[in-house]
This record gives C-alpha cells, sequence and structure tokens, in this order.
C-alpha cells in the first residue's frame, strides 16, 4: 500500500480522536454498566439474552452513527474549508486520498467496536460470572457489525464526493433504515409481477443487505453461525464496499475543486 | 529551459441549474516563467489569478490546453514533488499543531523520514513559529497561519512556489515578513509564482508581471520596463510658494502643497522653463522625468479592449 495512502488514513484517525468521537465510548460504557446491573435485578435466566441484545445493537447504533456523520464530511469538509488543495498540490493521487479517508475512518471504527467489545463482554461477564463456549458467537455478530460500518463508511463516502453533507447524510441513513430490511424487499419483490418486480428486484440488490449481516438475535438466543455465512457475508462486504468506494473514486477524479 | 509554461490553458464552467450556460473563467492563456523570477500575476479580484493556479494544481481540469513545469506535463506525480502551493486565505488542519501539519506535509511530500524532524525544525524558526511548534493551529492568529502555510509551500524545498495572494489579509509587519520570505527565496534561485492585487507588493518583489482581467491576459513584461515608459513630460519640483508667469504659456501644471511648488510640462518646454526658474531666483529641487507606474499600468490594462481570442507572452 502507498505510504501516501497510510499517512492520510492515520491523519483521518487523529481527527476522529482529537474530536473527541471515542468519547462515545464513556457514553456506551455507562450504559452497558446500568444495563448489567439493572438486568441483574430484574431478569430471571435471561439476563445473558438481555445483555447481547442491547449491547450488540448499542455497538452498531453507535457505530453506525459515527460512520454516517464523520463519513458524510470526509471529502466535502476538506473542500468546504480547502485543507484539500495542500494535500492534492502533492505527489498524492486523488485514489489515494479517498482510499485513505475510508481505511482512516475505517480504523476509527474498527478500535471504537473494539472497545465497546471488551465492555459487551464484561456486562456479559459480570450477568453470567463466567464466559461460555456460545460467547464466541458474540464475536461473530461483532464481526459482521464491523462489516456493517465498512459498508455504510464507502457508502457514506461515495454520497460525500458528489453532494452536500445534508444530503450526503439523508442518503446514507435512508439506505441504512432499507438495507436493514433488504430480506422483506426482496420477499416483498418474490411476491410481485412485471415490472414492480424488476424494480423490487433490482432495488433489493441495489441496497446493501444489512440484515444479513445482522446475527444478534441468534447469537442472544445461543444459536452458532455457519461457516458459510461468514464466507458468504464477508465476500459481500467487500465486493460492495470496493464498489462503493470505487464510485466515489471515478466522481472525485472528475470532479473540479472550485 | 522556463520553469513554468503555460501552453493555452482555458476554463469554462457551466452555470445555471437547468439551462446551463457557458462562464469562461480562464480565456486561453500562454505564458512563461523562467528558472528563478519572481513573477507577478496580477488582476482586480475575480479576474482569474486563483483559477488559473487551481488549474496549475491540479484542483480544476481544463476545458482546453496544456502547461509544462520543469520541463515535464504538470500533472505529473514528479512535477508536484518539485513544487509548493500556497492557497488564498489557507486554513489547516486546526487539530494539528504546527509541528504535526509540517510533519504530515512532509510525509506526503515525500521528505525521508530521517531528514523530517531537522527540516521541520528549521522551517519553523525559518517562518518564526518554532515558539508556537505544539501549539494547535485553532489557536493561531491569521498572521501565523500565513506563515504555517507558507512553512508548508517550501518545507520540501520545492523548485517552483505558487502563492495565491500570500499577503492578503495581513497586518503591515505580516506582510514585511512574507516579502522578505519571497525574497529569501529568489536569493536561493527558486523560481516563485505569485498572484496579488496589491501593486507595491508587485513593484517591489517581481523580475516581471502580469496582468490579468476578465480571464485574460492583458499585459505582461518585466516591472522596470512597464515602469519606465516616458511620457514624453518632465515633473520639476521647488522649495516657495512663487510660480512664475511664464510657466502657464509653457503648459506647465502647477500644484502648490505646502512651501513646495510641482509642476509637470512637456519635456521639449524644459530648458524654457528651467530659465524662468532662474530669472525669478527660484532654487530647484528636482528635475525627473515623467514615468508610469505599476499602477498607472495595471489601471490602463483594465480598459476595455476589442474581443480577441487571448493574449500571449
Amino acid at each position: 500500500m502507498s505510504a501516501r495512502i497510510v499517512h492520510i488514513a492515520a491523519n483521518t484517525f487523529r481527527e476522529a480522536v482529537r474530536d473527541r468521537v471515542l468519547y462515545n465510548l464513556i457514553a456506551f460504557a455507562v450504559l452497558m454498566s446500568g444495563a448489567a446491573i439493572l438486568v441483574g435485578q430484574i431478569s430471571i435466566d435471561i439476563e445473558r439474552l438481555v445483555v447481547v441484545n442491547l449491547g450488540l445493537t448499542a455497538v452498531s447504533l453507535f457505530g453506525m452513527v459515527i460512520a454516517i456523520f464523520i463519513g458524510i464530511g470526509l471529502v466535502s469538509k476538506e473542500i468546504e474549508k480547502r485543507t484539500l488543495y495542500t494535500v492534492l498540490s502533492r505527489p498524492v493521487r486523488r485514489w489515494e486520498f479517498i482510499v485513505g479517508k475510508f481505511l482512516g475512518l475505517a480504523g476509527t471504527l474498527v478500535v471504537n467496536a473494539f472497545f465497546m467489545a471488551i465492555g459487551v463482554f464484561a456486562a456479559l461477564l459480570y450477568v453470567s460470572h463466567s464466559f461460555q463456549a456460545t460467547d464466541g458467537w458474540v464475536l461473530v455478530a461483532l464481526y459482521f457489525i464491523v462489516l456493517q460500518f465498512f459498508i455504510i463508511t464507502a457508502l457514506a463516502l461515495l454520497f460525500s464526493s458528489f453532494s452536500s453533507p445534508l444530503m450526503a447524510a439523508v442518503f446514507a441513513f435512508a439506505l441504512f433504515v432499507i438495507g436493514s430490511f433488504a430480506e422483506d424487499l426482496r420477499g416483498f419483490a418474490a411476491l410481485t409481477h412485471g415490472l414492480t418486480r424488476w424494480l423490487a428486484t433490482g432495488a433489493a440488490y441495489l441496497v446493501p443487505n444489512f440484515s444479513a449481516l445482522n446475527v444478534i438475535s441468534s447469537v442472544a438466543h445461543e444459536q452458532p453461525v455457519s461457516g458459510h455465512l461468514i464466507i458468504l457475508n464477508t465476500a459481500y462486504a467487500l465486493v460492495y464496499t470496493t464498489m462503493a468506494i470505487s464510485g466515489a473514486v471515478l466522481i472525485f477524479e472528475r470532479r473540479n475543486l472550485k | 529551459m522556463p520553469a513554468i509554461e503555460i501552453l493555452g490553458l482555458q476554463k469554462t464552467y457551466a452555470v445555471g441549474f437547468w439551462r446551463k450556460k457557458p462562464k469562461i473563467a480562464l480565456k486561453p492563456l500562454q505564458l512563461q516563467v523562467e528558472d528563478g523570477e519572481v513573477f507577478g500575476f496580477l488582476g482586480p479580484n475575480g479576474a482569474g489569478k486563483t483559477t488559473t493556479l487551481k488549474l496549475l494544481m491540479g484542483l480544476v481540469f481544463p476545458t482546453g490546453g496544456t502547461a509544462r513545469i520543469l520541463g515535464q506535463d504538470w500533472r505529473q506525480p514528479e512535477v508536484k514533488s518539485q513544487i509548493g502551493f500556497l492557497p488564498e486565505q489557507p486554513y489547516f488542519y486546526d487539530y494539528l499543531t504546527a509541528r504535526e501539519l509540517l510533519e504530515y506535509y512532509a510525509q506526503l511530500s515525500g521528505v525521508p523520514a530521517k531528514e523530517r524532524a531537522r527540516k521541520i525544525s528549521e522551517m519553523l524558526e525559518r517562518v518564526g513559529l518554532s515558539g508556537s511548534a505544539n501549539t494547535q493551529l485553532r489557536k493561531f492568529s491569521k498572521g501565523m497561519l500565513q506563515r504555517a502555510g507558507i512553512a508548508q509551500a517550501i518545507l520540501h524545498d520545492p523548485k517552483v512556489v505558487f502563492l495565491d495572494e500570500p499577503m492578503s489579509g495581513l497586518d503591515p509587519m505580516g506582510r514585511r515578513e512574507v516579502r522578505d520570505l519571497i525574497e529569501q527565496l529568489k536569493r536561493e534561485g527558486k523560481t516563485v509564482f505569485f498572484s496579488t492585487h496589491i501593486l507595491s507588493d508587485a513593484e517591489a518583489l517581481c523580475d516581471r508581471v502580469a496582468i490579468i482581467h476578465q480571464g485574460e491576459l492583458r499585459g505582461v513584461g518585466a516591472v522596470a520596463d512597464l515602469t519606465s515608459s516616458v511620457h514624453g513630460k518632465v515633473e520639476l519640483v521647488w522649495q516657495g510658494k512663487r510660480i512664475p508667469t511664464s510657466l502657464k504659456t509653457l503648459g506647465a501644471d502647477c500644484h502648490l502643497s505646502g512651501d513646495t511648488v510641482l509642476a509637470v510640462l512637456p519635456e521639449e518646454n524644459q530648458e524654457a522653463a528651467l530659465e524662468a526658474l532662474r530669472r525669478e531666483g527660484i532654487r530647484l529641487i528636482s528635475l525627473v522625468p515623467v514615468r508610469t507606474s505599476l499602477e498607472d499600468y495595471f489601471v490602463a490594462q483594465l480598459k476595455p479592449v476589442p474581443a480577441s481570442a487571448g493574449a500571449t507572452a
């Protein structure tokens, strides 16, 4: 990988840290501590289920909010503030800038998710007093959540490369919501006919399939995740992310920085 | 080999939401800047100076034409490692300290890791920011930001430095510091291309200037040549309040200011005017030919000209 990409990614990570993005971990820690104590008092035999559900959902929501609200400004903020001018007047190619920005935010989200994962497992230990073999599936669910972060970050970056931050936020959030119901959309498409079927099927496959990447409920019920699904989800996330970043690069390569 | 060759670069934007209309930001521009020159790119606001610089930096794409910097296509990454750029009213990553900012730009410019710390310290010293090296840029004044901007532009020892309105918004001390830095760059043999609408700065610093207006090159030449064209008039200055009546008949335009009289008259009447002053016993202070100032030249170039496809230099 080009050293310039690494430097841009490192600077993006540093910006997120200095802008106190990781302070969300404090809110998360308070939420998990409160939930663990409360659940321990009011739930009988379902403490683990509640903690896994609540913890993983919180990891997902906190991360998604960060991915969207930082992702939409990754390019547009640099153009608006003209910080990009002194970067692109150096031997930095535009695609290197886009990839560097993506990796910087993706890295921030991974670090964030790592500390949140520690919080989830600490809460699990508090309510269960010991770890179980099935807790390993929680790690798989966390891995899928991180894959979702990569997709939404790439999409936010894509929208950020051609639209205003507000519109980029609307597009990214809309795709997050629609993508969370992608399986339902595919089910709906199967029930329709003619042109509607074509349109619904096309839309169902175009939006990111976040529902396939959401195994929170099944791991909360201690159900295993198949290796097949892990491979498919990994490949899907990598392809989708690469396509979104490629789209962002294609647009940005042609953009005049007025 | 010229340091910069602009070969017909032009830019037209499409403006409007529905029925887009073309708006010419820069007509085909031909310009050449020699190696080691300090070149001033002058023009009023909105003349096309920043568009030209953005085209050269690859920030906007030309509608036509090309350019060469140091003999190579201007878009090549190898060229970009040999140029420095200070944008107009620069804004930098304000969460970084001055040292971190320079570290980041040194990394992107490919400055070897083992040289970075030394070069950054030297540069901070040179622009007078060593005392604020570890202060975040969000706490910097405008003048300090401008100095940080110049530091990032020359940190990697580029051969050609582009500065967009480097004195804009600075107080007299700040302007003086930037002028000193540009003079230092000239002594080091760098080619400096800077845009400005402050003519006194251009007159003091530049070997040559070009004047651009409404996206069109209106004139180019050495400052000394542009300001030395004689109008065929002379300017006489003498002590006192007396104005010989005979001077009026010689076509003199006289102005009394305090205890001094300034008279401008045709060069061919110079001897007759001197004789008239001698007869009156008036002591002459100076006699100089009237020359065009850069401001006169600048104003003359901004007057409307017949439509043309562009100018050359």
